[in-house]
């Protein structure tokens, strides 16, 4: 069936911008959303760096109400659902007060509530599980931000959360797209957040994959494709996209801003190479070739590729394999960026703000700079040419961007975004 | 105490005028449109508010102000 999927809202809650518009002057400019947490000092993290969304308490109020803040301690619910919210209504819909069987959700997360789970956990140990209150389900089961999204706007077509690390958020892209290509809902709000703060972050800070160099840096911290790359920063967020079919989106007389073309998942399986934390490159190209193949889209079209690039040792391994999977490499290599140098890695979140951002490059015709890579690595510059890594801000049509996002467990996910034209 | 009572639920309803006319019989699903999930809240404020506890037999007929209201008055007399 030739179904054709668009774009037609976006929502977003970064480290650098909360609001689309807040966002987009943000990434444009190439603003640092990292900030350094005494909280995370006083904690003594080896990384006390972080990007956490601005939210105040009014903020909160325009998107849940009062009792739905009473005890309230899931940020990525909160981020989920702002982001949620804000898509939904740039896409020009509304809360409905019938059920809406055409529309569901996607939304992904790699945990919930992990505040609000620390707080139930001491409770329960302390002989007071009856006096928990009836909000700690709700709040850190994985699905809660898929369940509060649901409600709040009204939608019954399947209402879901999936989970796949780092790859999350192009993973709901991907499954809403699906949905929607196979036919069995009209309309699907997707995304992803991640909530913030020690108790998540710890782990990886335990395993030395953070930078502890920029504690007193915070903005120079996160330095993907860098020579003096370090570690990720984390960060936190949520990212938000309303699909649709073509025939809806006119229907309505809705703003499309791009058009998914396709995409694909896959895992290396911990294979040649490939284990709970590294890639299999093998399955990494098979990923980006089969999506460019499901899409219809040749290597050569690409404008601009949005990459996974956390500033990690394994960014030079991904260039490779971008060049490796596309046969391009040097001056025939397309643009790639990374917003992961101006909001840290937002874990779950990642891959729907960074969707985000390609999306709005699309719209707006531009290609964002990267930060802190003035000092590119030359593994990296030996694969390609330097001027395909932008630094400033490049105002230029924008038709095609293909965006990747890799993940703990070995999984990869690829999706292609086109301009729409009818 | 009703006044109490009242403060306690205010958070919780979502029919403002029953609200508004509060009075024994006013029902706290029925007439307030309390979630019936926020039921547990209600109780573990009142707790709160009056350092008395309410057991799950007691909690399981607080269903209008009047048993509500009666459950608190017996508690708190058996301090």
């Amino acid at each position: 069936m030739n179904r054709r999927v668009v774009i037609t809202g976006l929502g977003v809650v970064s480290p650098n911008g909360v609001g689309l518009e807040a966002f987009t002057k943000a990434i444009r400019s190439g603003t640092s959303g990292i900030r350094h947490f005494m909280q995370l000092e006083g904690l003594q993290f080896a990384c006390q760096i972080a990007g956490q969304p601005e939210v105040d308490e009014d903020k909160m109020l325009e998107y849940l109400t009062p009792l739905q803040l009473r005890n309230f301690k899931s940020s990525g619910i909160l981020y989920g659902v702002m982001s949620g919210m804000d898509a939904w209504r740039d896409a020009g819909l509304d809360k409905v007060e019938e059920t809406d069987f055409d529309s569901g959700i996607v939304f992904g997360t790699g945990t919930s509530g992990i505040e609000k789970f620390r707080e139930a956990i001491y409770k329960v140990d302390d002989l007071q599980v009856r006096r928990l209150g009836s909000t700690v389900v709700s709040q850190i089961m994985a699905s809660g931000v898929s369940a509060y999204l649901g409600g709040i706007l009204g939608l019954g077509n399947q209402i879901t959360t999936n989970s796949s690390a780092c790859t999350t958020g192009v993973e709901a892209v991907m499954m809403g797209y699906d949905r929607i290509k196979a036919g069995r809902a009209k309309r699907m709000l997707v995304g992803s957040c991640s909530d913030h703060g020690p108790y998540l972050w710890g782990g990886f800070d335990a395993m030395r994959v953070l930078t502890s160099r920029f504690n007193d840096d915070p903005e120079d911290g996160s330095r993907p494709m860098s020579a003096t790359a370090s570690g990720f920063v984390p960060g936190s967020g949520g990212g938000a996209l309303v699909l649709e079919t073509l025939e809806s989106a006119l229907e309505r007389g809705a703003e499309i801003y791009a058009e998914v073309l396709g995409g694909e998942l896959n895992s290396g399986g911990h294979r040649n190479g490939g284990t709970m934390t590294a890639p299999n490159s093998e399955a990494v190209q098979r990923c980006i070739v089969n999506a460019l193949a499901n899409a219809n889209v040749s290597p050569e079209e690409i404008d601009t590729i949005n990459g996974h690039l956390t500033a990690t040792t394994k960014d030079p391994t991904e260039i490779q394999n971008w060049c490796e999977a596309l046969q391009l490499k040097g001056k025939d290599f397309p643009h790639i960026n990374t917003l992961k140098s101006m909001i840290g890695h937002c874990l779950a979140a990642g891959g729907s703000i960074e969707c985000v951002a390609s999306v709005l490059q699309i719209k707006e015709g531009f290609i964002f700079p990267n930060i802190n890579c003035e000092d590119l690595h030359s593994e990296i510059t030996s694969l390609i040419s330097a001027d395909k890594i932008p630094l400033s801000l490049i105002e230029k049509d924008i038709s095609i961007v293909a965006k990747a996002s890799f993940g703990f467990g070995d999984v990869n996910g690829c999706i292609i975004f086109k301009k729409y034209s009818a | 105490m009703i006044s109490g009572l009242k403060e306690i639920i205010k958070p919780y309803i979502q029919d403002e005028d029953a609200f508004a006319n509060l009075n024994e019989e006013t029902d706290f699903i029925n007439d307030l449109k309390i979630n019936s999930a926020n039921l547990v809240d209600v109780v573990l404020d009142i707790e709160d508010k009056y350092d008395i506890i309410i057991d799950n037999d007691a909690m399981d007929s607080m269903l209008d102000v009047k048993s509500a209201l009666a459950v608190i008055e017996s508690k708190v007399a058996a301090k």
